[in-house]
């Protein structure tokens, strides 16, 4: 493909360092290269850090895919109000797991990425948004924003540019919903996290009603990578439409879940033999999740398929967050879809209708499947409580509630209907764990 | 029981730091909430009270957020609250397994909802059930006052809830050398470290698969 070229397997960048025992540490991430994207960027303006970012085409790695740098230039410029900066490292959607480890390992890039981003955007504040449930993450970042503000790469004059910037680590309490990016900007306002209507936009009114970027954890992790080898060098990796690389996390019944930076575009029949195959011999794929719990499942006839924007949607399915979640034959599709939808009931914010009521009864269906006292006729209420849901919806959490058992419907009906037959689910779940011989 | 004089004057300390991070106050009231938290181990009325006295809004406002969370507890918390994933991919891994065992062990409903906890008498262990915590390929992971134990099975989760029982907290696989307390998880929730950020490795072993795999064979992005 042109303007693409020919990259070793897995190309790590991100995540290049964390095998150091001090990647997390100023010392260690500046051994490594690092805060040297910082008086690069520093030395241009703002409006070509931008068209840098641009021209990379990166695009957001939180799972929506949308250009990165076309979301700054949205912010307006001399408009006379603050502006502020908030990177989404609420990273909770089920199966996805490449945030937390980065922001573990490799804080200093995110702050990096944060600093060159607000130079950017004309940012003097900014938030890192991360979920609470994982302290040791919290403590890193604590940690190496006390070190970045020492060092003068956080502060007033940052590098003798001029610029100031305020960063503030943020911990959310436990709501999956505080992940849209309208909630969480309500969350941090101090509220109960409901999603907004847009528009307007963040970008126009976000955090305090002024201009808001709000970016992924990975997607701000990119950018001193950018500056540092400049766009071409992003834009040659990956595919046509989805260029760069990504981290692509791993996790279910293969031999070594983990995560795995390659290039976009990349196969599962590729990563799952890097991970040393599939967890047991003689149980095969039977279904997995693109981008989390929130994408379509796809199943072994997907294995080829690039594992970019345009490979996955062209499947029936989305990119999302690269959330391999990996299942073999031994686990009841009807299983996993009742556990997902039963999570989109329990985070559902209750703010509008179709997603409140919809997600409820949804639940009551395919409970009823699962204990082998449905019928065919719940598949038709299952479908059409959905499509009341999808696109009728406040935000993505409802448009998202209905998939997991929609696309199961698609891939194994008869296997759902096999429980009603069975009375009962005829799988045996010891067999699915990771003990199971 | 209200705070007393001392006590107030120590979070009122903190609240002002606290505070001091927003451009808005009114952003300060989640870590208010987690600093009421590590006090008392749960948000109280008092907690409450205090909240809306620092922001100057009301006490319904607070509790209205307070209760949008699920992270802020509404009584008495364990010294140890232990959740347990049972989102898809851990519950299939085997944290089912996991949650009914230890449910059983505390004395608790193995197939309840998990909604309310499981405490035992000493109130030393609560179990609950957790939603996703972004470790899927540690599957399955047990958390600690949130802290990571990864790779658990049923076995080595009831010999957890032993050891924190017999008051030996084991050390979390990514995390500090010392287990926290959930009130010091709080106070570190609010914004206040504990010095232990250098502690425990960089990355888990199954963060490292691929950068390993990378370097065996030579695999590098382009210069």
């Amino acid at each position: 493909m042109e303007g693409t070229r020919v990259t070793d397997t897995l190309t790590p960048v991100l995540t290049a360092n964390w095998d150091q025992p001090d990647s997390f540490t100023l010392a260690g991430y500046s051994r490594t290269g690092g805060y040297k994207a910082l008086p690069r960027a520093l030395a241009m303006g703002p409006d070509d850090v931008i068209a840098t970012v641009k021209n990379a085409v990166l695009r957001g790695r939180g799972g929506a895919g949308f250009p990165t740098g076309m979301k700054w230039s949205f912010i307006p410029q001399n408009d006379g109000k603050p502006h502020y900066l908030t990177v989404n490292a609420d990273e909770s959607e089920p199966g996805t797991c490449k945030d937390m480890p980065l922001m573990m390992a490799n804080p200093h890039v995110l702050i990096e990425g944060i600093v060159i981003t607000c130079y950017a955007i004309r940012a003097n504040h900014a938030f890192i948004y991360v979920r609470g449930e994982v302290l040791h993450v919290i403590r890193r970042l604590q940690y190496a924003v006390a070190q970045a503000y020492e060092a003068g790469y956080l502060g007033k004059n940052i590098l003798g540019s001029g610029f100031d910037l305020d960063l503030v680590v943020h911990a959310g309490a436990g709501a999956y919903i505080c992940g849209e990016e309208t909630a969480l900007l309500t969350s941090l306002e101090g509220y109960r996290g409901l999603p907004r209507n847009r528009p307007p936009f963040p970008a126009v009114e976000g955090l305090y009603a002024c201009p808001t970027v709000i970016n992924n954890v990975e997607s701000i992790s990119s950018v001193p990578s950018i500056i540092n080898h400049g766009p071409e060098w992003f834009a040659g990796l990956g595919t046509e439409k989805s260029k760069g690389f990504g981290i692509f996390s791993l996790s279910g019944h293969v031999k070594n879940p983990g995560q795995y930076e390659a290039p976009l575009g990349i196969t599962l029949r590729e990563l799952i033999g890097l991970a040393g195959g599939m967890l047991r011999p003689g149980h095969p794929l039977k279904f997995w999740t693109p981008g989390g719990s929130s994408t379509p499942l796809l199943t072994q006839e997907h294995l080829d398929i690039p594992l970019d924007f345009e490979g996955v949607g062209g499947a029936g399915s989305m990119l999302g967050t690269r959330a391999l979640q990996i299942f073999d034959d031994t686990t009841c599709v009807l299983r996993a879809a009742l556990r997902w939808t039963e999570f989109y009931q329990h985070e559902s914010c209750g703010k509008c209708t179709p997603c409140r009521e919809g997600t409820y009864w949804l639940v009551r269906a395919v409970e009823r499947l699962e204990i082998g006292k449905g019928n065919e006729e719940d598949l038709e209420t299952i479908l059409d409580v959905g499509s009341n849901i999808v696109g009728r919806a406040f935000c993505a959490l409802g448009d998202a509630a209905p998939v997991p058992i929609t696309s199961a419907i698609k891939y194994f009906k008869d296997e759902i209907i096999q429980h009603e037959k069975h009375g009962g689910c005829p799988f045996d779940p010891a067999a699915s764990t990771a003990w199971a011989v | 029981m209200p705070f007393s004089e001392e006590t107030l004057a120590r979070l009122k300390a903190d609240a002002v730091e606290i505070t001091g991070r927003y451009p808005k106050a009114r952003s300060a009231l989640q870590p208010l909430l987690y600093l009421v938290q590590s006090e008392e181990g749960y948000v109280s009325d008092d907690g409450i009270a205090f909240c809306a006295a620092v922001l100057g809004i009301t006490e319904t406002e607070v509790r209205g957020v307070a209760t949008f969370y699920t992270m802020y507890k509404h009584e008495p918390a364990a010294e140890y609250q232990i959740g347990v994933c049972t989102n898809t991919t851990c519950a299939i891994m085997g944290g089912d397994q996991i949650y009914a065992e230890l449910a059983e062990k505390l004395g608790g409903d193995p197939h309840g909802d998990g909604h309310h906890d499981i405490k035992s008498p000493d109130g030393k262990v609560a179990i609950e059930r957790l939603e996703c915590n972004a470790a899927c390929d540690y599957a399955p992971v047990v958390m600690v006052n949130w802290e990571f134990f990864d790779n658990q099975t049923p076995t080595s989760a009831k010999e957890l809830v032993d050891d924190l029982r017999a008051g030996n907290p084991p050390t979390p696989t990514r995390g500090p050398s010392r287990l926290c307390t959930w009130k010091q998880a709080n106070r570190i929730l609010a914004g206040f470290g504990d010095g232990q950020a250098a502690d425990g490795p960089s990355a888990g072993h199954a963060s490292l698969v691929g950068l390993k795999l990378a370097k065996e064979r030579g695999w590098k992005a382009p210069e």
